[in-house]
């Protein structure tokens, strides 16, 4: 048996050779990777492993434990399930981009110090921005280069937060860390970024949507839940959390209702998923922790199936909005089944995995009494039933004709779509194995009749107001249009920024140019060319007058000693007593 | 599921059915089969409904012992969420396609 090595080596390595491979060959060799990778990982017992020594601190390369091993476990199974839907991708930026992607994440659930934390936590931003620009329109380039500039900001800040803390407690280990002084609000902010927090969000709704068919998956799957992970790791408990958490459960369906872009409309609800994970952070019970991560291992399976089944749509019609598609159930029947089995699973329908994760974080809100909490995240629940759960197979497959019939799927998203619909239906069917991998012991039971009716009751309502909004007419119908969004503040917010910067450096150089440049720049231009002159005629003038030079006489003089100071050619004595007078200043000066 | 296929009796092509006869009929160009669709997510509704009445609940919060209080719940969550994204939210945000360019 070979030793096990870190679980985010075998992918950044593997990811390197990917070019090297051609066809077939290709295709056999990326999809062993997670293989390998996930029988590395399971032969790695708990514990702390590859503790490296670097100047004077302790770099831990893997520390297993329950709440790491999980995710493991999970960014295995998502990147064997995103390579294989991805498989006909010839683009090598995008295939090593994925792996390295999923590499960091990897290295960022399994790292035990904050150092080299840091640095996959850095790597992430980097290989996940090429799978933006790899869709290589103006768009996708824009919201790349947005995400990057978002992005960069929040690791400047962890990264300020990092050194402080490092600095006040002289360890790096990466453990529970608790909000109190200044470096914990950089590190927490920093987390927020990636976590999509309210106001911070914007990169994810503009970004996802731009990037490529098969991206959107290795995405949705990995930045998000990498800081749910670090959230969970370091701020359990953290009140803040909760109101955050709410806060993203509930704003994004409202703008998820009104948007056009189906791609856009998932980027929304994984924000508002997302938040019943934070809150659950935020609660900080077993119960609570539990759910939250449990969530979090479905979310990435539901969430990609959906923008598997959107991708698929995209792949065959070039379309994604809801105003172009339509009535595609026709000639996709597959996608459309996994789509509907994705829409289920996220609106946590009875025997679908949503089911038995989200219900946790709600139960340990009203163990813990969170009225306010409790509603938000139930109208969360309903809302997220009505943009994910509805409008999106709604929209994609049934609606209006819009005349296409394109073919069905690829083969190998279908399996990959098949795969990730199994789990889903698996894990909320026989939640067992998800439980016995949670961080804590589980003593929480999702099936009980009155779970069942109530949760069934609150979606099929939710679904007959839709439909009577829909025969109504009153159902706001897809436009095109752009909605706004906080990003507006750095997207029009640049402008402001640019013109401030314009009128005000840009005066500011001017009043520089005249003083300096146009102004003392001549002054000492005429002291130094007119000085000698001055002193020397203001000195002598009077002198002459008081000989008895007048008139022509007088003008004469001043002329010829005029001339002689221009030319250099003036008497010595005249010479001698400017040098002794500026050797007076000189010495005065000093 | 039902219920989200229940949504497509919009989705029926009778004017393309007139315009090009030859095109293939699928499940829910069929009124007949919307209807049946339809028919069998009413009675679901009434089904939930009724079955509330022969359970025993165990709740965190009072509201939950009210009658129906997850139905109506998710009826009226929907209804105000579209309506605030409709009315309030989409006059507000909406711009041009081409708004950022």
């Amino acid at each position: 048996m070979i030793n096990p090595v870190p679980p985010a080596a075998i992918f950044i390595i593997a990811a390197l050779l990917v070019p090297l491979f051609k066809g077939r060959w290709k295709s056999a060799y990326m999809l062993l990777i997670p293989v390998v990778g996930f029988i590395n990982l399971i032969s790695i017992p708990e514990g702390t492993h590859w503790v490296v020594r670097f100047l004077d601190y302790d770099l831990v390369l893997g520390r297993m434990d329950r709440l790491s091993i999980i995710f493991g476990y999970i960014f295995h199974i998502i990147s064997f399930i995103a390579i294989l839907y991805a498989l006909h991708v010839k683009d090598d930026v995008q295939n090593v981009a994925g792996l390295i992607y999923a590499g960091s994440a990897l290295g960022v659930v399994f790292s035990g110090d904050l150092f080299s934390f840091f640095v996959f936590w850095e790597m992430l931003t980097i290989s996940s921005i090429f799978l933006i620009w790899a869709r290589r329109t103006r768009a996708a380039m824009g919201a790349g280069f947005r995400y990057l500039l978002v992005h960069a900001a929040g690791g400047l800040c962890l990264l300020a937060g990092i050194v402080l803390y490092v600095n006040q407690t002289g360890s790096i280990e990466f453990g529970y860390i608790g909000l109190s002084g200044l470096s914990s609000y950089l590190i927490f902010f920093g987390f927020g970024v990636n976590c999509a927090w309210p106001f911070l969000h914007p990169w994810l709704s503009d970004a996802y949507p731009e990037a490529t068919i098969t991206g959107t998956i290795f995405l949705s799957a990995f930045t998000t839940k990498c800081a749910v992970y670090a959230l969970a790791r370091a701020f359990p408990g953290t009140e803040a959390l909760i109101w955050i958490g709410a806060a993203m459960a509930g704003f994004p369906i409202f703008f998820a209702v009104i948007e056009n872009d189906l791609r856009r409309v998932l980027a929304y609800s994984l924000i508002n998923q997302v938040g019943f994970m934070v809150v659950g952070i935020g609660i900080g019970t077993h119960l609570a922790i539990n759910g939250a991560v449990a969530h979090a291992f479905n979310d990435i399976l539901f969430k990609a199936l959906l923008f598997m089944s959107m991708g698929a749509v995209m792949y065959r019609t070039g379309k994604i909005n809801g105003t172009a598609l339509g009535g595609l159930y026709r000639t996709m029947p597959l996608t459309c089944l996994f789509c509907i089995v994705g829409a289920a699973s996220i609106s946590a329908f009875p025997l679908f995995s949503g089911f038995v994760s989200k219900s946790m974080v709600m139960s340990a809100a009203g163990d813990g009494h969170m009225r306010v909490v409790w509603f938000i995240l139930l109208f969360a629940s309903a809302g997220v039933f009505h943009h994910a759960g509805i409008k999106i197979p709604f929209f994609a497959f049934f609606s209006h004709d819009s005349g296409m019939r394109p073919k069905e799927a690829p083969l190998h998203m279908l399996l990959a779509m098949g795969i990730a619909a199994f789990l889903c239906i698996f894990i909320g069917s026989f939640p067992g194995p998800l439980y016995s991998m949670l961080p804590y012991p589980v003593d929480y039971v999702p099936y009980t009749i009155p779970h069942i009716v109530g949760q069934t009751q609150l979606l099929f309502f939710s679904a007959l107001a839709f439909t009577l909004l829909m025969l109504a007419g009153i159902y706001p119908g897809e436009q095109r249009c752009v909605n706004l969004d906080a990003d507006w503040f750095y997207r029009k917010g640049s402008r402001l920024f640019y013109l401030i910067m314009d009128k005000g450096l840009n005066s500011l150089n001017k009043v520089s140019d005249r003083i300096f440049v146009g102004g003392l720049a001549g002054f000492f231009g005429y002291i130094s060319k007119r000085g000698p002159e001055i002193l020397t005629l203001g000195a002598l003038t009077p002198l002459w007058g008081i000989t008895g030079a007048k008139g022509k006489e007088l003008k004469d003089k001043i002329e010829t000693t005029r001339t002689a100071l221009h030319t250099h050619t003036s008497p010595i004595g005249i010479s001698a007593a400017l040098a002794t007078v500026f050797l007076v200043v000189i010495f005065l000066l000093r | 599921m039902k219920n989200k296929r229940n949504t497509s009796k919009r989705g029926n092509t009778k004017n393309e059915k007139e315009k090009n006869p030859k095109s293939k009929e699928y499940l829910f160009d069929k009124p007949r089969n919307v209807k049946i669709l339809f028919r069998s997510f009413y009675s679901a509704l009434l089904v939930l409904l009724a079955i509330e009445f022969f359970i025993h609940k165990h709740p965190h919060f009072a509201w939950e012992e009210w009658p129906e209080f997850y139905a109506i719940y998710g009826f009226v969550a929907c209804v105000v969420l579209v309506l605030v994204s409709k009315y309030i939210l989409r006059p507000l945000v909406k711009r041009r396609e081409d708004y950022y360019d």
